[in-house]
């Protein structure tokens, strides 16, 4: 393990590629890569990506990584998607966008499921971003497809948050539903070729006004077309406007914050998980007590109760 | 920790032909795994960078067009080559009966025709994927 | 159809029947199944009467042969006059091995050409492009240059004969070859007769040998009609075609309904361009499945006709021949076995025999190996053989539309023009047919249409004999198609002489053209004809219009 992490802070891909895998299958041994792969990390630029199916997200995110490579930046993209709850399968098709990235020894694309979280980002997301920092990529892009939890979590990881639009079928209606007014960093409003673009973008604008107090920096909203490569150069731009403006408002070290705390939680809460329910001791105690749920002979909050109790001892 | 097998479903050279490669893909999804589709007109480099990234079990490939022989065998090639041969290879389409065994001989550890039962091709690579 | 009264007694009766013969013979011997469905899970009733077709209106909705709404047919005379052209999809390896092949096809009675390409060609890709690897020769013929053209069509009467081909992204190109060709031997160009698939669309939504992004797709696509109707009258400019989209997994209403689609947005972009749709219209044809289930098809190619010559009415097409559909038929691909191949011959006869029924104007049968590999020489002729029995053996061919007035088949005809109306309001919705391609729409269908076909197959709702019903454990016995293996490296060599000996000054100047007609808005067939004189490959002239076009890219649907 420890080798594996020296190997991918030198930037071996395939060292990469398998910590990541341990990383998802929360291998017990993964904490001895970590404690390496942390002490190199903490560099590299995040910038989350999330929006509505359909939106061209994987194309705006090859057009952005390609956009980064030709200002000298090498790019990871952790491209979301979800785990069937009933089969625990999933089907990872953001590569086909990205074909064209897959020759660049600069890219490196990992697809990943959500794996049982149930809505949020994958477990796991916090290691692979750690990991792909620690390996040298100064760029790591986060893509979660849209639904629910895992668009507002983005901001736990992300500096720079973009929510993708596309012109017609209400999405920016169920924008604010969404909350995702509140997390957005940069508005793109992809599929700028789609009639109907110049409704969109007033829509977003009106709200964005509506929400805007004085003094506070003013959420951006740009037109792209991913498939054209058209505004690309510009929201890169945009999103590097943010960085310096977050550098500057000193709330940089904030996010980062933000980041570490989530991440420990996640590691506790996985921890805790494991400890409660795959160790044999209190996988016993654990049934017992649904027994006894069953037969009404306690409740969930008591038995809760005695298992913490148990654990703090 | 429970372990997914990842499998990287790819399209090499010019066939169009996608039907066959998108309900596997969907079938190995169902029953459990996590699939990786690249799309069409990969070339052999473009699906082993795919399967090194992805960390992946399996390589599926699918091809129509009869060119098997000579695109398949360069995946095995070049997986061999980065020291990749791992991972298992299997492989789909319009293959005619004197060809898998040459097939085989090259690491294409199985081979699919057309009317395989799909509960066939996951039998197969829950079988032979290594631990 | 019936008067009012009438249709009232019969439904009287039927009830009658149902309640006191059906019934009680269904709960003695329950049937097969609870509900029996076609390939497009459309259910299907225990039985058809007048009941089921009282709105049908003869005289607007079926009309005569030869006559709008084309329902019965586009000839009035039909199979009497003329039958259909048996015309066999053929190619591969070298341009001569192919001259061979369709030499021995005429001799045995083929009535056209049709020609199979290889995929670097498709792709407009030489013979010598990196990405051309292991491709040559695979699934059809290898034509690089007029040089290969030539001797596809050495010693066959160009002039005489109309020959198919399946060409699409570069359409326009390989197209010029077979112009230049007869430019070259003396034929004017009022005389060659045939068709360029050319039908782009569908390959985005279903057979992926795109090139170009669907707006400069459709360009090219006008910019061949426009110089079809000028200087080819007897070409068909697209073929726009259905079977592709079947052999994807679709089922058959979405087949229908997606080309005919297809159909009506090339109308509508050519008239943007200003072209008048009786200009061109007469000039476009249509290409479909015949597939499995008999009645279902047959109904499909009738419900075609019909939609095609009321939309066509709609756009305000005046001429009769606007109107009327003309269509080629393959047997489906997709159907064959590898299993037990030989059976595939029942099951092709029966499909061509749809196809004929159904009104098609040129038929391919498939052979029975080619769920294995390329078809030999004495499965290609079996297929013919069997377009000839139907012809001559069957009687099919002695009157015009023989299953019209079928209860059932005018049911399922309206019933198939309904739901492609559906479809059609649902790609409206989408604002038309490219931006519902990009949304992934019909891609999306086929997906699961195919999906939820190939569980029923595992699960053994649906019976694939040979394959999970009546399977048999035997050694496949079938000779395959052995190619010549010295066919690259001559290919090869050709194209490395070619480049050699032409006028390279001529060339650049030819290519030059070409880019600053297509980066403009001239129509751009009259360079590309300079180009393919000049001894142009099809990657050279292609790579132009790619660098001026861009390439396409496929969202990521399932």
């Amino acid at each position: 393990m420890k080798d594996l992490a020296e190997r991918a802070v030198n930037g071996d891909d395939r060292a990469v590629a398998r910590l990541i895998t341990h990383a998802e299958n929360c291998h017990p041994d993964l904490y001895e890569a970590m404690r390496i792969i942390h002490r190199h990390g903490g560099r590299a630029q995040v910038i989350g990506i999330t929006g509505v199916m359909g939106a061209g997200k994987s194309t705006l995110i090859a057009e952005i990584a390609l956009e980064y490579r030709k200002r000298g930046k090498t790019v990871g993209i952790i491209a979301i998607d979800p785990t069937s709850p009933f089969t625990g399968g999933a089907l990872l098709g953001d590569r086909i966008r990205m074909s064209r990235l897959t020759m660049d020894p600069g890219i490196f694309i990992r697809s990943m499921g959500t794996r049982g979280m149930l809505g949020g980002l994958t477990g796991a997301v916090y290691d692979v971003m750690e990991i792909m920092d620690a390996s040298g990529k100064d760029v790591i892009i986060v893509e979660t497809v849209g639904v629910g939890q895992a668009e507002v979590d983005i901001i736990k990881i992300a500096d720079t948050t973009l929510v993708v639009l596309v012109p017609g079928l209400g999405d920016s209606i169920q924008t604010i539903k969404a909350g995702l007014m509140e997390i957005a960093d940069i508005f793109v409003v992809n599929k700028a070729d789609v009639p109907g673009i110049e409704r969109t973008m007033a829509e977003i604008e009106s709200m964005i006004d509506l929400g805007h107090r004085p003094g506070v920096r003013k959420t951006p909203v740009l037109a792209t077309a991913a498939k054209e490569c058209k505004g690309i150069t510009e929201l890169v731009d945009a999103i590097e406007e943010h960085r310096e403006f977050i550098v500057g408002s000193g709330s940089l070290p904030d996010r980062r914050r933000k980041r570490y705390e989530a991440e420990l939680v996640e590691i506790i809460r996985k921890r805790l998980m494991t400890m409660i329910f795959d160790e044999k001791v209190f996988r016993e105690k654990v049934e017992s007590l649904i027994g006894r749920i069953e037969g009404k002979e306690t409740d969930p909050y008591s038995a809760a109760e005695e298992i913490l109790d148990g654990l703090l001892k | 920790m429970e372990r997914k097998i990842r499998v990287l479903v790819a399209k090499p050279g010019l066939d169009g032909h996608d039907r066959g490669a998108k309900v596997v893909a969907r079938a190995l999804r169902d029953s459990g795994m996590e699939v990786i589709y690249t799309g069409l007109h990969q070339t052999a480099e473009m699906i082993v960078n795919s399967a090194l990234q992805e960390d992946v079990d399996v390589v599926g490939l699918s091809l129509l067009s009869g060119a098997h022989m000579t695109l398949f065998r360069d995946v095995t090639d070049l997986l061999k080559e980065k020291g990749m041969d791992d991972v298992l290879v299997v492989g789909g389409g319009i293959i005619p009966e004197e060809d898998v065994t040459p097939l085989k001989e090259a690491g294409i550890r199985g081979v699919f025709g057309p009317g395989t039962p799909l509960e066939d091709i996951i039998e197969f690579i829950k079988g032979n994927v290594k631990g | 159809m019936y008067d009012s009264d009438k249709v009232r007694e019969i439904a009287k009766r039927r009830k009658e029947w149902e309640s006191g013969s059906y019934r009680p013979v269904c709960e003695k011997v329950p049937e097969r199944c609870e509900r029996f469905e076609n390939l497009s899970w459309t259910e299907i009733s225990p039985l058809y009467t007048a009941e089921d077709v009282a709105g049908f209106n003869y005289l607007k909705d079926s009309g005569f042969p030869g006559e709008y709404p084309y329902l019965r047919g586009v000839h009035p005379t039909m199979y009497r006059g003329k039958t259909w052209t048996m015309r066999q999809f053929a190619g591969f390896g070298t341009a001569e091995e192919t001259n061979r092949r369709y030499k021995y096809l005429l001799e045995h009675g083929e009535t056209g050409l049709s020609v199979a390409f290889d995929y670097p060609t498709l792709y407009g890709y030489d013979t010598d492009h990196p990405l051309a690897r292991g491709e040559f020769g695979k699934c059809g013929v290898a034509i690089s240059s007029l040089k290969d053209m030539e001797l596809l069509f050495k010693d066959i009467p160009v002039g005489k004969i109309t020959t198919s081909m399946t060409i699409n992204g570069p359409a326009p190109i390989v197209w010029a070859f077979y112009i230049a060709n007869a430019d070259n031997q003396g034929i004017p160009r009022t005389r060659i007769g045939g068709t360029i698939q050319n039908d782009v669309l569908k390959e985005y939504i279903a057979q992926k040998s795109f090139i170009f992004p669907p707006e400069p797709s459709m360009r090219l696509t006008v910019d061949t009609f426009e110089f079809g109707a000028r200087e080819l009258p007897r070409w068909n400019t697209i073929s726009i075609s259905g079977y592709h989209i079947r052999e994807a997994g679709s089922t058959a209403v979405q087949e229908l309904a997606f080309t005919l689609a297809d159909g009506f947005e090339y109308v509508k972009a050519a008239m943007a361009r200003g072209l008048n749709i009786d200009d061109f219209a007469p000039r476009l044809s249509f290409f479909f499945n015949a597939h499995n289930d008999f009645f279902e098809e047959i109904a499909k190619y009738r419900a075609a006709r019909r939609i095609w010559a009321r939309g066509m009415k709609e756009l305000g097409a005046k001429k009769e021949r606007s109107m009327l559909m003309r269509f080629h038929t393959q047997t489906a691909g997709v159907s064959l076995t590898a299993q037990q191949p030989e059976i595939n011959l029942v099951r092709v006869a029966l499909q061509a025999m749809a196809a004929v029924l159904g009104g098609t104007q040129s038929l391919h049968t498939n052979s029975m190996d080619e769920a294995l590999a390329l078809p030999s020489e004495k499965a290609v002729r079996l297929a013919l053989r069997t377009q000839q029995i139907i012809e001559e053996e069957t009687g099919a061919a002695s009157t015009a539309d023989p299953l019209g007035g079928s209860y059932y088949v005018e049911w399922l005809t309206d019933r198939m023009e309904e739901e492609a109306n559906r479809y059609f309001d649902r790609i409206e919705q989408f604002g038309g047919v490219v931006p519902a391609i990009e949304r992934g729409f019909f891609q999306r269908e086929i997906a699961e249409a195919s999906y939820r076909f190939q569980q029923e197959v595992e699960s053994g709702k649906r019976t694939i004999v040979g394959v999970n019903k009546y399977k048999l454990d035997e050694e496949v016995e079938i000779p395959l198609l052995k190619m010549d293996e010295k066919g690259e490296e001559i290919q090869l060599e050709r194209l490395k002489r070619l480049r050699a000996d032409r006028d390279n000054d001529k060339l650049m100047r030819a290519l030059s053209a070409l880019r600053k007609a297509a980066e403009g808005d001239e129509n751009t067939m009259p360079y590309i004809l300079d180009c393919v004189h000049a001894y142009a490959t099809l990657g050279e002239t292609c790579g132009v219009l790619r660098e001026v076009f861009g390439e396409y890219r496929e969202p990521s649907i399932f």
